[in-house]
């Protein structure tokens, strides 16, 4: 019984790991897909769409437009959050409660209602829609996640660390910028992180606020209906080995730096 | 920004004195420190001992200027720095935690206040510090790669680099194992020889203070209960609570019956225990007299009356344990309760029993009379001490009580 | 991480705690500025369109009024959508936490000896991250297409009949919300058990539990925190959501779902009043479930 239970769980994930490939292995593999005009059904292997991906210019428009939303909409809600996440943890205010419940409602809140919601309000000030719209909209959602991650960070931090920061002659600026901020850092760059894959794959927020603008997502949604080109594929492929190669070099480099640790220790 | 006001150029050539003048510490809620004074003068080793909550961590935190005294004057060197910041004073602290900064490396960590302070050939003296310690070989690694003991003598290191005027040492050897506390008390008095400075330690390892520190001062809730050197505070101690803390003692109550020129002697329960007057803080009414559990001798029957020998019995022996050098017997005696009796195994079979009766004496030179009374159950044993984080969440509570109410 | 964000972090230390307001000012005000403005005036734009009335004069404008009859028509003509919205997405959080409290275990506890084995494991969770979520739901879309693999290997042996497909049906647009929100519901569950002691199975065992009952009585609600997350972190985006459920991707006319509704009212048909309503009630609904979800679990530290 015990073996089997062993054995049944390595079995079920395994199951899992598979669906979850699933698709993302179609999409590799559509990439490659010697297609021309919809990219349905298999016709034959090509490296043609990898060569050609920015000839169909839209596509590679809108890819553009999505980094430099998610660029820009990272830096805004991580400058922010860093700040509310310092703030929640290190001091005590008069409206702290409500302040929190703030910063969480948005999470709680379904991005087809912010999008109205943003939508609506745009369209009362009679702010044109567009690129500037979407940042908007954007680093308004990636605030509450900067904030969450940061402030676990900010938490799990020694305060002795500050105290013998200033204990050995630094003044308050030199204790935050030598040891506040580089010890926030991985927590600072990890919901910079979340913030533009967030941002980068946004649709529903999208939609509702970007006038004329064309993101990468809301491409692949309005070619949706009449097939989407393979040159899609490939950028969502190459977006894909770029994050998974960084994903794997961090986990490495930190699994190599354990070894190393534990070799002199 | 610049830093100005931070301690420039170099070194202090000795330690300089300390002194604090009606320190008072309140915390929404509670005292933390009343009416303190105390006075430690340069290149002394002063331990400051007591349970944990007695505000010795505040005092610390305090000298540090990691707090703000309600009330009172510190001064250092005789100039009065109770208004400037920690940055600006010339402490330095070896944290409990060490609180080493692990994003540096043990050099950068051991070279931080010297460049804080723009000390130019901040790299030689921080190589300089570490050899002192001897670990001068893993400069450039990270505190996560070494041992708890490596980390402690690096966070003193870091400490003793700058010269400070006076060493805070805040229980910084809570965190090893006994044999390396040992290695370290020993350690950490050479380096205090070697580089002459103040040290200022706060422990509630009574057995740390003593043998580590030229002047120990007791303290509980928020005040000194006695101060001295370590052996006198154990053969006289003044108050029940230093005869507890401080070691163990055997305590008697009673009036005082009678008295010649140079001793008393007190009625405690029926027993006449006699006491020198130069060893009792009070010589009539009520008072409490004790002795020390190894100056306690045990006999099979009762012993001749004697002058200059205190005699109680008959007890019981209730419990015995061995622990190799000695045994220690625990003596019920109606009356008196539970008396504690140490013997050193000077031979090899064992004299005395459970069940056996016995007799008990000491030589009244050994006795002492109390300021105070005896009051409630010893305290003896504490676990790690908490004041730093308890006066955070307590001080944090009582804010949010405070916004609330507002 | 962000996955956690609705289970408790206990801090590791008591930070000390300042109150110079000055400087928490000069932190929080940029911050909450910009949340005033983008998030509680928007919300307050949304209840005063959910409130308008059609112009009189013009066709297709509206005027500020106080017709909250707005919402008693949203709810008539789309309770429907209403209910299958929460259906869906309560199907999908079951489906989603059945395949993903195992996976968090296999990955928190059973490869807790193979390091480099759990790191791996852990990226293929977050893979899907990575690849644009539309273009995974419309290669599910392919793959269940009539001339997909699936399809043929089903109508061959006859469960599908002909002129029938999977795309379109409720089957298929839970299993795409299901299959988009497994990483969210298992990242927070791996979370907290990745960081549980294994000793206390160790523990239950040696107390005479069986492993069936120590899994009950330990394991679970140790890991009840990150459950409660992950089940927030999924009914809630599904229930919104209106991609699975569009004709273009999984659905078609009879899976239509709220967040579809409210997409055509404002996008295509321009009623702003009744896709504001509908926003509202829908912000609403998942604001008391959240609340009594919160309540019922006892877990105040969720905020």
């Amino acid at each position: 019984m015990r073996g089997f239970g062993k054995y049944a769980i390595w079995v079920y994930s395994a199951m899992a790991f598979v669906f979850l490939l699933i698709p993302i292995a179609y999409t590799i593999a559509f990439s490659f897909n010697d297609s021309r005009r919809t990219n349905i059904i298999w016709t034959g292997f090509t490296f043609e769409n990898w060569f050609t991906v920015c000839e169909a210019q839209t596509v590679c428009q809108a890819f553009g437009n999505s980094v430099i939303i998610g660029v820009v909409a990272t830096l805004l809600a991580t400058t922010l959050g860093t700040m509310i996440a310092i703030a929640l943890v290190r001091y005590r205010f008069r409206f702290r409660n409500a302040t929190t419940l703030l910063i969480f409602l948005p999470m709680t809140t379904p991005e087809v209602v912010l999008g109205a919601g943003l939508a609506a309000q745009f369209l009362q000030a009679g702010v044109p829609k567009g690129m500037g719209t979407i940042i908007l909209a954007h680093t308004l959602f990636c605030l509450s996640f900067v904030v969450v991650t940061v402030r676990a960070r900010v938490a799990s931090l020694d305060p002795a660390l500050e105290e013998a920061g200033r204990d050995l002659y630094g003044s308050p600026t030199q204790v935050f910028w030598r040891i506040t901020f580089p010890m926030l850092l991985p927590g600072i760059v990890a919901a910079a992180l979340l913030s533009f894959a967030l941002s980068f794959d946004d649709f529903i927020i999208t939609n509702f606020n970007r006038g004329a603008d064309v993101t990468f997502p809301s491409y692949v949604y309005t070619a949706a209906a009449r097939g989407i080109p393979a040159e899609a594929n490939v950028i969502a492929s190459a977006v894909f080995f770029l994050a998974i190669a960084l994903v794997l070099i961090a986990q490495l480099t930190a699994a190599a730096r354990r070894r190393q640790l534990a070799k002199a220790g | 920004m610049t830093n100005n006001d931070v301690p420039q150029g170099g070194f202090a050539e000795a330690g300089a004195d300390l002194e604090l003048v009606g320190i008072t510490k309140r915390f929404p809620g509670f005292t933390a420190i009343e009416e303190l004074d105390l006075t430690i003068p340069a290149g002394s080793f002063f331990a400051l001992l007591g349970p944990s909550g007695c505000g010795k961590t505040t005092t610390l935190r305090l000298i540090a200027g990691l707090e703000e005294p309600t009330a009172g004057r510190i001064l250092i060197g005789g100039k009065d720095v109770t208004a400037t910041k920690a940055y600006q004073r010339p402490v330095n602290t070896v944290f409990q935690s060490y609180a080493l900064f692990p994003h540096m490396t043990i050099l950068e960590n051991v070279a931080f206040g010297l460049k804080r302070r723009g000390i130019k050939n901040a790299d030689p003296l921080a190589h300089e510090a570490l050899r002192l310690v001897e670990l001068d070989h893993v400069a450039g690694r990270k505190p996560t790669q070494l041992s708890g003991g490596q980390q402690q003598r690096v966070a003193l290191a870091r400490a003793v680099v700058n010269r400070p005027a006076l060493l805070l040492l805040d229980e910084p050897l809570g965190a090893l194992d006994l044999k390396l506390r040992r290695q370290m008390q020993v350690e950490l008095k050479d380096i205090q020889s070697e580089v002459g400075l103040t040290f200022l330690h706060v422990t509630h390892d009574q057995e740390e203070a003593m043998t580590m520190a030229d002047t120990v001062a007791v303290m509980n809730k928020g005040r000194i209960e006695q101060m001295g050197a370590p052996q006198e505070l154990y053969e006289l101690p003044h108050t029940a609570f230093v005869a507890k803390f401080l070691g163990q003692s055997n305590l008697f109550s009673g009036d005082v019956v009678s008295s010649s020129s140079t001793s008393m002697v007190v009625d405690a329960a029926g027993t006449k225990i006699e006491v020198p007057l130069a060893r009792a803080q009070r010589h009539s009414g009520h008072v409490t007299v004790g002795v020390r559990p190894e100056k306690v001798s045990l006999h099979d029957s009762e012993p001749k009356a004697a002058s200059g020998r205190n005699v109680i019995g008959p007890g019981r022996v209730t419990d015995v344990s061995f622990s190799g050098v000695s045994t220690q017997y625990e003596v019920t005696v109606p009356q008196h309760g539970a008396i504690t009796v140490f013997v050193q195994n000077t031979s090899i079979s064992s004299l005395h029993r459970d069940g056996d009766s016995v007799w008990l004496s000491w030589s009244v030179d050994h006795a002492f009379g109390l300021a105070d009374e005896a009051e409630g159950e010893p305290v003896s044993r504490f676990h790690a001490d908490l004041d730093t984080s308890m006066i955070a969440v307590q001080s944090r509570k009582d804010l949010e009580a405070e916004l609330e109410e507002a | 991480m962000a996955f956690t964000a609705f289970s408790s972090s206990t801090a590791a230390a008591e930070p000390v705690v300042r109150r110079k307001s000055r400087v928490a000012l000069f932190l929080l005000l940029p911050g909450i500025f910009y949340l005033i403005l983008f998030f509680v005036t928007p919300l307050i734009s949304l209840i005063i369109t959910s409130l308008q009335a059609p112009d009189p004069l013009i066709f297709g404008q509206f005027v500020n009024a106080f017709n909250w009859q707005n919402y008693a028509i949203v709810i008539e003509t789309y309770g429907e959508q209403a209910v299958r919205s929460a259906g869906y997405a309560a199907l999908a959080t079951f489906f989603a936490l059945l395949i993903g409290f195992p996976l968090a275990y296999f990955i928190g506890i059973t490869l807790r000896p193979y390091p480099l084995l759990q790191s791996l494991a852990l990226v293929l969770v977050i893979a899907p991250f990575f690849i644009s979520f539309l273009l995974r739901t419309l290669a599910w879309k392919q793959i269940f297409s009539t001339e997909g693999p699936v399809s043929g290997i089903l109508s061959s042996i006859g469960i599908l009949g002909p002129g029938e497909s999977i795309t379109g049906t409720t089957f298929s647009v839970v299993f795409g919300l299901t299959y988009n929100f497994i990483p969210f519901m298992t990242l927070p569950i791996y979370a907290t058990l990745v960081s549980l002691d294994l000793r206390l199975l160790e523990a239950g065992n040696d107390l005479y539990g069986s492993p069936a009952t120590t899994f009950r009585t330990v394991t679970l609600p140790l890991s009840a925190a990150g459950v409660m997350s992950g089940t927030l972190l999924t009914f809630i985006p599904a229930a919104g959501d209106y991609i699975n459920a569009s004709r273009e991707f999984l659905g078609s006319a009879d899976t239509t779902m709220i967040g579809n509704v409210i997409e055509t009212n404002f996008l295509v048909l321009q009623n702003f009043p009744a896709a504001a309503a509908l926003s509202l009630l829908l912000m609403g609904f998942i604001l008391v479930l959240v609340a009594v979800y919160v309540k019922r679990s006892g877990t105040e530290e969720l905020l």
